[in-house]
């Protein structure tokens, strides 16, 4: 496992304001990460700190080899980065814009505007940045970031403003570079977009780093019961099977569906007697704790203890 | 090479702001005015004619080049953060100095094209309409052309020491037009007025050069005006051209010195900014 970035007892404060606290993480060629945490969670912060725009209060990074804090820079060639609210040059054309770019990185200018037709803009590269729509500007924020196969990749909530279709594209191609052995670290709130895509997850808040796992590991450590789904036949209105162990938390949902709540250990168990011979369950849903679930349980188990 | 890259695109903007456009048609426009009615005066017998069109222009100049210089640079930083572009271009792999170094290059490459066509077109035009010009005058003329870009250079600088300081560009645009009022009004009333109260008791010539040489704009005046002895004559300077013990060099270096360490104020400023 080749590293590309690691964040080592990371402390940022400003001021009073303490944005990130104590956040250690390793991130290895060809991961995808999804970082996640509500609004000043840090999330940004830990970006920002990775790209060298704002310096530590206490702990080290390096990424690509540097050290950003240090102003080092020689592996940003090698990084793409999508800020929150990307802005241009508003006098400059797209196409100008990305040609730009793709000088300060040495790549070619050829090949970089072949992503503008990627990215779906390759009509409105002619025109002036200034006339583009939020839209439009993160599909050349995208456009900019993908410049010369980059070995990072920093997406800082990358799907806001895009529509269905060009979202499907976008995960197409960061999945195809991660499986290339780009690291990806991606931030956004729409966690069901992540849950199928993300291959670990790390949860922030407050500036602290809550959990950090693939969504498996994290669905163990959270110990969410799995919710299973019957359909049953010829249950009367409030009867619950009889065949359910006492222990097992269960509602009704209408005239015959039947919640169970399964902790991880009863859910093996559960589905054998659900099966077994003699019930009258017709139809039978699994559905294990979303991301969503998971994050919100992160976060209300942090929120306990203080 | 980064750094021209980032020139290059400062130009690019300029032009497609219509920026060089306005600075050269008004800088134009001024020396085309002074070089025909600026003769008025001094009518146009026996008159050279260049050096009075020097003169005139050269005064001219240390208003409206720095206030021109200054409208440019005041946002090169901090309007570029407000506007959230510095997020990105540092994200990629170039230096805080070079994004700098690279603005400046293209601020003063602007600022030199506009000076360069807008004054060499009154030279043009002089000579158009068959008037008598020396290689005297011409070398004086050149030599005023080449230190106003000088005097850009100078507060473009001072821009964006002043950009790399303040939190947002409404205060960066308030410090500039201060500095501007300061260095180009003030401080040469306020130094009148202590001549005036001082009655040349206790200052003396060394100690007004050196408070000459403490602001940009009298160092382009006292080059200018006093520097050629023909040109001299018509500004009324010829008594102090020989009091100063300035040569036409020291003046030179010391607007240099005024321009670059501004911009390493700046450099050093914007490399301990975080954004």
């Amino acid at each position: 496992m080749t590293l590309t970035a690691r964040i080592a007892d990371v402390t940022k404060r400003y001021g009073p304001v303490t944005a990130v606290s104590g956040v250690s993480f390793d991130l290895a060629k060809g991961e995808m990460v999804a970082l996640i945490g509500h609004n000043g969670a840090g999330k940004t912060t830990l970006m920002k700190l990775m790209l060298g725009l704002i310096r530590p209060t206490r702990g080290s990074i390096e990424v690509l080899g540097d050290n950003p804090a240090a102003g080092q820079f020689a592996g940003r060639r090698h990084l793409g980065y999508l800020p929150e609210n990307v802005s241009f040059d508003a006098a400059l054309t797209g196409r100008e814009t990305q040609a730009f770019y793709a000088r300060l990185k040495r790549e070619s200018v050829a090949k970089a505007l072949e992503l503008l037709d990627m990215v779906g803009l390759d009509t409105a590269a002619l025109r002036r940045v200034g006339t583009y729509s939020k839209g439009m500007r993160q599909r050349l924020g995208l456009a900019q970031a993908l410049i010369g196969r980059p070995q990072v990749l920093l997406l800082d909530e990358p799907t806001t403003g895009l529509d269905p279709e060009l979202r499907q594209i976008f995960y197409e191609v960061i999945q195809r570079l991660a499986a290339e052995g780009t690291t990806v670290l991606l931030s956004s709130h729409v966690l069901t977009e992540l849950e199928e895509r993300a291959g670990r997850v790390i949860i922030m808040n407050r500036g602290v780093k809550v959990a950090d796992g693939s969504i498996d590991e994290l669905r163990r450590l959270a110990r969410l019961p799995t919710r299973i789904r019957l359909k049953v036949s010829g249950l009367g209105s409030s009867e619950v099977p009889a065949w359910l162990p006492t222990s097992a938390s269960c509602r009704r949902l209408n005239g015959h569906i039947v919640e169970i709540d399964a902790a991880p250990e009863q859910k093996i168990e559960l589905l054998h007697r659900a099966t077994a011979e003699g019930t009258s369950v017709e139809d039978l849903d699994v559905m294990p704790p979303s991301l969503d679930e998971l994050y919100a349980h992160f976060l209300k188990s942090t929120e306990t203890p203080r | 090479m980064n750094a021209v890259i980032v020139a290059r695109k400062e130009i690019h903007q300029a032009v497609r702001n219509r920026w060089v456009l306005a600075a050269t048609l008004l800088l134009a426009g001024l020396a085309l005015s002074l070089t025909f009615l600026g003769s008025a005066p001094t009518g146009s017998v026996g008159v050279r004619a260049l050096d009075v069109v020097i003169v005139s222009l050269s005064s001219l100049t240390i208003f409206l080049i720095p206030l021109i210089a200054l409208l440019i640079s005041h946002d090169a930083i901090v309007g570029d953060m407000e506007r959230g572009t510095m997020l990105l271009l540092l994200s990629y792999p170039i230096a805080r100095w070079q994004v700098l170094l690279g603005k400046f290059l293209g601020h003063l490459a602007v600022l030199a094209f506009a000076t360069c066509l807008g004054y060499g077109l009154a030279v043009a035009v002089l000579m158009a309409t068959g008037s008598h010009i020396d290689g005297d005058s011409l070398v004086a003329f050149a030599a005023m052309v080449g230190s106003s870009v000088l005097l850009g250079a100078v507060f473009v600088a001072i821009g964006y020491l002043v950009s790399a300081l303040v939190r947002d560009r409404g205060t960066a645009a308030g410090v500039c037009i201060g500095l501007w009022l300061l260095l180009v009004l003030i401080y040469d009333m306020a130094l009148l007025g202590l001549l005036a109260l001082d009655q040349g008791r206790n200052i003396s010539a060394v100690a007004l050069n050196t408070m000459l040489l403490f602001n940009p704009t009298d160092v382009y005046r006292l080059f200018n005006l006093t520097g050629f002895a023909n040109v001299s004559t018509f500004a009324g300077m010829a008594g102090l051209a020989q009091n100063t013990s300035l040569s036409a060099r020291a003046l030179l270096a010391a607007l240099m010195l005024w321009t670059l360490v501004p911009l390493g104020l700046a450099t050093l400023a914007f490399s301990r900014r975080e954004l």
